[in-house]
């Protein structure tokens, strides 16, 4: 018996959430007294697949089958499922983004797994097999059982430690293909940005409300951004009006994100907000209003005008980050 | 062609939840519920695209899988605009119950586009549509922001992590929907709650299929630590309080 985990690589990379999601399969496989076995999908070099055993892979299987490039979900779930059964594995593991959501689902009628999604914690017993989980946008959590012999988790981004626990690794080169019967989908063009710091896999979050007033008082939140190698994000009135792309909306029907530290400035903290930012470790608030509830939310706060505060904050960041 | 919209009945997003039974069950004394946010969503993409005469949309149709309780979440989504609805009368264990009840009824009558929210906002799955997808065979495109038709052939758009993919797939499918899809969700007029009240929900009786999951109990969060105020006079501090208090830089 094993634990799978299903690892994405981004133009040929992994990313750290390929290594929670090791890190996570680890722990729980001492748990269960077994092996932690990584399948990539994709080209990915030698050296790069060497890397999940640094976090607990014993064997990382890698298909690289060139018509696998993007996410056709039918053929991918076929051999995550294929791979699953052929090692006999009891527990298998994706990330909960995007493409973690795209296939969990699928495997789980593949496999008659049941499924739990977005867990941030080690499983509470193994037999029974119980996981805690967010609910109800994080106004709350449940227990959930999973009954069958399989079972999947999708495990929420920057939740678990990295834990280093090096294995001598075996890399064995899969020849398994996808079947042209089940690739239906097509993928027809691809935009992507570069250079910036994703919001979902960034460590510091600063993000801006309607309390920035106009979209042309961005400048020194996007200053100190820049300053902390933050990705900026918004509330979701400032990407109605505009004021930034929808890209950054940050709240129950934006991205949900769990940043170490999250600075929201100039928002009031409206449930809906808070549903997308509350598993931040730290957030601090600034808002003009005492009572509005993101302080209830917040570790840090300033009662302030956000357009006076911002700029005190990036100069003292700019005198620290000089140092 | 027609489509289907699998809808949610869950809490208003401003509920505060609370639980019974000994943190077993919701409590839902004074709950209003509602649509589930994404599958409104999808639900007003699916009525634009009936409406543009061009995309030969004949009907759109809700599904919900719930007991009779829930059909005033079903009235609601007939007089935002459905045609018809579709209920499978009993209370789901869990997703996998859900999406299986729904194919029961999906084999006996094939949409051409079935489209499901990315997940409800009670139990933050995201599980249904993939499963429905995958218990059909149909090809699935998930977290998508933007559905078209081209020439008679859907077209979406995917987000994937730092970027957006532009994928076709062949109908019959399962989009998994999300921001972006529909830019507000529709109000019902007037007219379309009167005609809401004659429109037919077809209800049919589930088929014995176990969960594979249960809910053993539920837990509150814990308070969070009081926050700590800094003058706004004296913003710097703050910087100083998260190098060498919380370290998080």
């Amino acid at each position: 018996m094993s634990v799978l985990v299903f690892l994405e690589n981004w133009d040929g990379k992994f990313k750290k959430l390929s290594f929670e999601l090791v890190s996570y399969a680890s722990k729980l496989a001492g748990m269960l007294g077994e092996e932690v076995v990584a399948l990539s999908i994709g080209q990915v070099d030698t050296a790069e697949l060497e890397k999940p055993a640094l976090y607990g892979a014993s064997k990382i299987i890698s298909i690289e089958d060139g018509n696998l490039k993007s996410v056709d979900e039918q053929a991918y779930t076929a051999l995550i499922a294929g791979t699953a059964t052929q090692l006999g594995a009891g527990v298998v593991i994706l990330s909960n983004n995007n493409n973690g959501k795209s296939l969990a689902p699928r495997l789980s009628v593949r496999l008659k797994a049941g499924i739990a999604s977005g867990v941030s914690r080690l499983p509470v017993s193994v037999s029974p097999f119980v996981v805690y989980k967010k609910v109800y946008s994080g106004k709350a959590f449940s227990n959930v059982e999973i009954k069958t012999p399989v079972k999947i988790l999708t495990l929420a981004q920057n939740s678990f430690e990295l834990i280093e626990n090096p294995k001598p690794a075996v890399i064995e080169k899969s020849t398994a293909q996808a079947d042209a019967q089940l690739m239906k989908t097509r993928v027809t063009e691809v935009e992507k940005q570069t250079g910036k710091i994703l919001l979902t896999d960034a460590d510091i979050v600063v993000s801006g409300g309607r309390g920035m007033r106009s979209a042309d008082n961005w400048g020194p939140l996007l200053e100190m951004a820049e300053l902390l190698g933050a990705a900026t994000a918004c509330s979701r009135p400032v990407s109605d009006e505009g004021w930034r792309p929808h890209g950054e909306h940050t709240g129950q029907t934006g991205k949900i994100i769990a940043p170490n530290l999250y600075f929201a400035i100039g928002i009031s903290g409206a449930i809906q907000h808070l549903a997308g930012i509350s598993s931040s470790k730290y957030i601090v608030a600034i808002n003009t209003d005492k009572d509005a509830p993101i302080f209830e939310a917040a570790q840090y706060g300033i009662v302030g005008d956000a357009l006076k505060v911002l700029p005190k904050l990036v100069e003292k960041l700019r005198e620290v980050k000089s140092k | 062609m027609k489509i289907l919209v699998c809808i949610s009945n869950v809490p208003d997003t401003t509920t505060k939840v609370k639980f019974v039974d000994d943190l077993r069950k919701l409590d839902v004394n004074g709950i209003q519920w509602v649509i589930n946010p994404w599958d409104e969503l999808a639900l007003t993409r699916a009525l634009e695209l009936k409406e543009d005469a061009s995309n030969a949309v004949q009907m759109v149709t809700v599904a919900h899988v719930g007991p009779a309780s829930a059909e005033p979440t079903i009235r609601k989504a007939l007089a935002i605009g459905a045609d018809d609805a579709i209920r499978v009368n009993t209370d789901p264990e869990d997703a996998f119950v859900v999406a299986a009840q729904l194919a029961e009824v999906l084999k006996a009558d094939p949409y051409d586009i079935v489209l499901c929210g990315i997940e409800s906002s009670d139990h933050n799955g995201s599980t249904v549509g993939g499963m429905l997808a995958e218990m059909l065979e149909y090809p699935s495109v998930s977290c998508v922001s933007s559905l078209r038709i081209e020439n008679g052939q859907p077209v979406v758009s995917r987000e994937i992590d730092g970027g957006k993919e532009t994928v076709s797939v062949p109908a019959p499918f399962v989009a998994v929907v999300q921001k972006g899809i529909a830019k507000e969700p529709r109000i019902a007029a007037m007219r379309g709650i009167m005609s809401a009240r004659t429109k037919p929900i077809r209800v049919f009786e589930p088929k014995a299929i176990d969960g594979l999951t249960g809910v053993t109990g539920y837990e509150m969060p814990k308070p969070r630590a009081a926050c700590k105020y800094v003058d706004a006079d004296n913003a710097g501090q703050l910087i100083e309080l998260l190098q060498n208090e919380a370290r998080v830089f």
